[in-house]
């Protein structure tokens, strides 16, 4: 008997359902584009626990606090600015020959569910721009200083350069390939990192001078473990971030660029762990985990154009170079980046950019050197590299030195020194542990 | 033989050990400590409830000198130390009776330097 009442319910269902739904291609590929973009938008946003995550676990126990508070609210900050203004700018109508949108500002009609589904895309990835910067402005700068910095990159910085690739500027009229944002996002976040910690300066006693010579002093992260599952989410957020820039639910690229990503943030970890193997005695950790995120930000931009094979040689290649970066910035150029943001995120950032200029295997979209395109792929490549690269970096540049001489950029040494929970927030991060807070 | 026992603000431990190893005194004993004297508590704050702290956090340093030493690691310990505020700390020098080097079983003076 219940049997048969079961039976009756689900067969009114299949006829309710069948008669009221107008199942047609068009209809259909729109729901999954809808689920496939909010699902993996919300991927792409758990990769702000990841950075949280790396940041505080590479950095010392006495500024864990104000790294969380920074990832959290550039997010919050930046997700806001980007509603108001930044996707007038990125998205708007097109102004200027393609240098800027200028429209959308505000935007909120209540119907349209395609723009709704657009725009949570793209704020999770500006918001990955934002954050970049603050692992490498660690354990020094004023929380007020970042704030107003995070509002300007969500704003103006981030969505300009993103309107001349994925906007429909300058850029995508000569075809210029980044899939997924190597230089959209990682490289945005990587030149402004790079010019924060050169205008902030090393934290206090990392560089000693002492008669003539120079010694590097080492700040070890206070917790291993956590910037370990920071890099997990990191690359479980990356699942989102490359195979989600597809756009649409039913493309065919989706599985590919899965394994494309994989195969590359594999290969970083296994390159960066050799190099350091090789050159330290021993694998390093810390520097093997910058080696998975080097591989992963190398074949954001390729990962749809480049064959399983290139992109292992991708990630081998972004390994070594994030490890030699790491140590160039620290050693050479004596420029202070607590978690390798620079190296991770500019470096191969711009790699991985150039690499869909070499390893580009997919007619109509990137056809590289190595696979009969020629070089004119490659130099659109570098064109774009190197445009983005200069207007972020004067930007951020005079950015940060407005905030700097308005504001003030820097802690003072003595609330450096007893760390920036106690001074920025009155609150320690690990209250009843015994924290050495002199290291 | 002497032993010299001081508080110092965590923070200028580094430069409490860079003067200390400027006076070629190499060996030295760190603990973390907490405790208050004239500079009294804080106050920190947790979901806007004030929490007064009147255990601060202090780094405590002993170190075993022979008697020509004591007021060379006294300076050394002062000009690292020494911002002028409340709270740089203080410094308490004590007799010591015997060291004894575990290893060697060497007593003394020798055991000490």
């Amino acid at each position: 008997m219940k049997k048969q009442m079961l039976f009756l319910v689900i067969l009114f269902f299949l006829v309710t359902v069948a008669s009221f739904a107008e199942e047609s291609i068009e209809s259909l590929t729109a729901a999954m584009d809808m689920l496939w973009l909010v699902l993996t938008g919300a991927l792409v946003f758990f990769m702000q626990a990841g950075f949280a995550l790396v940041e505080t676990g590479l950095t010392r126990a006495k500024n864990a606090t104000n790294i969380i508070m920074k990832n959290l609210m550039d997010f919050c900050f930046g997700s806001l600015a980007f509603w108001m203004i930044g996707w007038g700018l990125m998205y708007g109508a097109d102004k200027l020959g393609g240098i800027i949108g200028f429209s959308d500002f505000f935007k909120g009609p209540m119907e349209d569910p395609t723009f709704y589904r657009d725009w949570f895309f793209q704020v999770v990835f500006a918001a990955t721009a934002a954050t970049i910067v603050s692992g490498a402005m660690a354990e020094r700068t004023q929380f007020k200083s970042y704030l107003i910095y995070t509002v300007f990159i969500s704003a103006l910085i981030y969505p300009v350069s993103g309107h001349w690739i994925w906007g429909g500027g300058w850029l995508a009229e000569l075809g210029f390939h980044d899939f997924a944002g190597s230089t959209v996002v990682h490289s945005v976040g990587g030149w402004a990192a790079l010019m924060g910690a050169i205008v902030i300066g090393p934290r206090t006693g990392k560089y000693i001078r002492t008669e003539g010579k120079v010694i590097v002093r080492a700040f070890p992260g206070h917790n291993i473990p956590l910037a370990a599952l920071g890099v997990f989410i990191l690359w479980f957020g990356w699942y989102g971030f490359n195979p989600g820039s597809t756009l649409s639910g039913v493309s065919t690229d989706i599985s590919r660029v899965a394994v494309t990503t994989t195969l590359a943030g594999a290969a970083g970890a296994v390159s960066a762990m050799i190099v350091s193997w090789v050159w330290f005695k021993k694998p390093d950790a810390s520097m093997t985990m910058n080696g998975v995120l080097a591989g992963l930000v190398a074949i954001t931009a390729p990962c749809a154009v480049v064959s399983p094979g290139a992109a292992v040689v991708i990630g081998l290649i972004a390994g070594l170079l994030v490890v030699l970066s790491v140590e160039f910035i620290d050693k050479t150029l004596k420029i202070d980046d607590p978690v390798g943001a620079v190296s991770v995120h500019m470096v191969n950032g711009v790699f991985g950019t150039l690499a869909v200029g070499i390893w580009g295997n997919v007619d109509g979209v990137a056809r590289g050197v190595l696979h009969g395109g020629g070089w004119s792929q490659l130099g659109v490549q570098a064109l774009g590299v190197v445009t983005v690269g200069l207007w972020v970096s004067f930007m951020s540049l005079l950015l940060f030195m407005a905030i700097k001489a308005v504001f003030g950029l820097r802690v003072s040494e003595k609330e450096e020194l007893m760390g920036l929970d106690i001074t920025e927030h009155r609150a320690e991060s690990y209250s009843g542990f015994q924290i050495f807070s002199n290291m | 033989m002497k032993l010299i026992i001081a508080y110092i603000q965590p923070h200028k431990l580094n430069e409490v050990k860079q003067e200390l190893y400027r006076s070629e005194i190499y060996k030295i004993s760190v603990t973390n400590a907490m405790g208050c004297g004239q500079q009294k508590g804080f106050h920190e704050s947790y979901r806007g409830v004030d929490i007064e702290v009147n255990l601060l956090k202090k780094v405590r340093i002993e170190i075993a000198v022979n008697d020509s030493f004591v007021k060379l690691t006294i300076d050394a310990i002062i000009r690292g130390a020494r911002s002028g505020d409340i709270g740089d700390g203080k410094i308490f020098v004590l007799p010591l009776e015997e060291c004894i080097r575990i290893r060697t079983g060497e007593t003394g003076s020798e055991a000490i330097g």
